[in-house]
């Protein structure tokens, strides 16, 4: 419907849009490790990092070329095509599940550009129609990652941390679902598109009338990146690192970025879906309100895990059966309810 | 604490607080009834506001906690055994040392060597004084029997260096004589006590 106002989407855009999520979101990923350092640091009344240039702030240079130049090492008695190939899987299945997640505005290159130029780069790389169902699918199919790195590196910390994987997998995957749910029943639609445009209809964003929703929708998407209350996979005082043991140079920086890459498609999510997406709001532009609500989701991670201590395994699973399942899915129900009403 | 409760070794059986714990639920509806309890009591929030509060006295009210090492010191107790420093009187800002060598004899790991001479005003002269730091054990021995407080501890605790006898020769100790006017009088180990005129008493004369 809106190819007639906007100019054709083609394979070019596309690709420019892939290259476009893939380099930023790295870099952004990148600099999420340096927040969150800082973030973290505050809190403790630290400093964090300081000393490559300007506060701090080229520390990821640092970082980067300390991971891309360390060895690579495979352990002796490893699965060594899993081993290799379980890292790939966590960072491309964390960026193939941002290319159906609107990260920036609509533009078009300007013609003076030589090769690309007057090529219209769409917002969201394929706007497909369940959206929502796409990213949720392969968010979880990321945990395939953990699960057989954990599994391929004969480690018994390895081992530990893939069992939690499977723990942690069969314990939020029912609630992000559930959770979800309300909200998709209200709109109608899979797509984020009409999620967003979904405020302008109601005029109150969605957290208004799902609040329940919100909070489980929260606490399974911390679950799902595997940030603090629910950092199970590789908490250090209990395994050592999890399924990253034996993972050191770029592998490692691997589940690095998918795990940043994570965070940030469930802030986005959670902008869209609950927060208003990027509508305007009051005199600030839209594109501005999305990047201060993904940043508030972003800072929200860090903040808890300064705060809050962790689950054991089997409370989360406690936690997610025997609480926040029952509360979705009678927040289903009541949703239901009001709506036939 | 008096010396009675000081000497009574029956470890275990006094003065323990007994925390008021609250008791493990042992009922369905009990458990229910934490679980409801504890999910709606707001302390997670409590916990949250307690890490932002910090950081905002961390940004803005100036409470960071770090040092930043080499950049900033913390000050250090003037007790403080580190490398010793030899001081100058401030007058005249000849060294103090008078060449006694009780310093020297109470040395227990025999590390001062000393060789002193007449000048010629006859006076006596320092003209040689090392401490071996290889052997120095830090103790204050000689800062506390020196009689002029000329060999004191001074604050200088980043001893790493190529050499041991960077820091051990006279020239390197003694105060340059430039920075006379930053010179500290020493109030650690051996040095007056405050009160030390307070103490004083008109020597006994009658017998
Ligand atoms: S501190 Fe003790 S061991 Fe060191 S030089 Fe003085 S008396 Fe000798
Ligand atoms: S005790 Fe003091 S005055 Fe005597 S030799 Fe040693 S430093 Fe000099």
């Amino acid at each position: 419907m809106e190819a007639t106002m906007l100019p054709e989407v083609t394979a070019g855009g596309v690709i420019i849009k892939a290259v476009l999520i893939l380099a930023v979101i790295s870099a952004i990923a990148g600099f999420g490790t340096y927040i969150e350092r800082k973030v973290l640091a505050f809190m403790q009344r630290r400093l964090g990092p300081q000393h490559v240039g300007p506060y701090g702030l080229l520390q990821i240079i640092a970082d980067g070329i300390k991971l891309f130049t360390k060895e690579d090492i495979i352990p002796q008695h490893a699965n060594k095509l899993v081993f290799a190939v379980a890292p790939a899987i966590t960072a491309a299945t964390a960026f193939i599940a941002l290319a159906a997640v609107p990260v920036f505005p609509d533009f078009t290159i300007p013609e003076w550009i030589p090769v690309l130029g007057g090529i219209f780069v769409p917002s969201i790389a394929s706007d497909v129609n369940v959206g929502i169902l796409f990213v949720l699918g392969m968010m979880a199919a990321g945990l395939y990652g953990p699960l057989l790195a954990g599994m391929a590196q004969a480690n018994k910390w390895g081992i530990l941390g893939s069992a939690r994987t499977a723990i942690q997998f069969l314990s939020y995957e029912v609630v992000t679902g559930l959770s979800i749910l309300a909200p998709i029943m209200m709109v109608g639609s899979l797509s984020f598109v009409d999620f967003n445009d979904g405020y302008n209809d109601n005029g109150l964003w969605l957290i208004v009338y799902q609040p329940v929703a919100f909070v489980l929708f929260l606490i399974a998407g911390y679950a799902e990146t595997n940030r603090t209350p629910f950092d199970l996979l590789e908490h250090e005082a209990e395994i050592i690192s999890g399924y990253v043991t034996e993972y050191s140079g770029m592998r490692w920086g691997m589940f690095f970025i998918g795990e940043y890459a994570n965070m940030i498609t469930i802030g986005v999510i959670a902008s869209v879906v609950f927060l208003g997406g990027y509508n305007d709001f009051w005199i600030i532009p839209g594109w501005l309100m999305i990047i201060g609500k993904i940043a508030f989701m972003f800072f929200l991670m860090l903040w808890v895990r300064a705060s809050w201590p962790h689950v054991r395994p089997d409370q989360l699973m406690w936690l997610c059966w025997k609480v926040l399942m029952p509360v979705a899915v009678i927040n289903v129900v009541i949703t239901g309810i009001v709506m036939m009403v | 604490m008096g010396l009675e409760q000081f000497k009574d070794r029956r470890v275990g059986t006094q003065n323990y607080k007994k925390l008021d714990l609250d008791h493990a639920p042992n009922c369905g509806w009990c458990q229910f009834k934490q679980v409801v309890s504890r999910t709606f009591k707001p302390e997670l929030f409590v916990g949250l506001w307690v890490t932002f509060r910090e950081m905002i006295n961390a940004l803005f009210r100036g409470q960071m906690h770090t040092t930043q090492y080499p950049l900033e010191k913390l000050p250090i107790s003037p007790r403080y055994r580190a490398i010793h420093d030899m001081l100058r009187l401030l007058e005249s800002g000849h060294y103090r040392c008078i060449g006694c060598g009780l310093c020297e004899k109470i040395c227990i790991s025999n590390c001062i060597a000393m060789e002193t001479r007449y000048d010629e005003n006859q006076r006596k002269e320092v003209s040689e004084y090392t401490i071996n730091f290889g052997r120095c054990i830090f103790c204050g021995y000689c800062a506390e029997v020196c009689p002029e407080l000329a060999i004191v501890h001074g604050q200088r605790y980043e001893t790493a260096s190529e050499q041991r006898a960077s820091f051990s020769l006279f020239e390197d100790m003694l105060t340059p004589i430039d920075k006379l006017n930053l010179q500290k009088e020493y109030d650690g180990f051996g040095a007056v006590s405050p009160n030390a005129d307070e103490n004083i008493k008109k020597t006994p004369l009658a017998y």
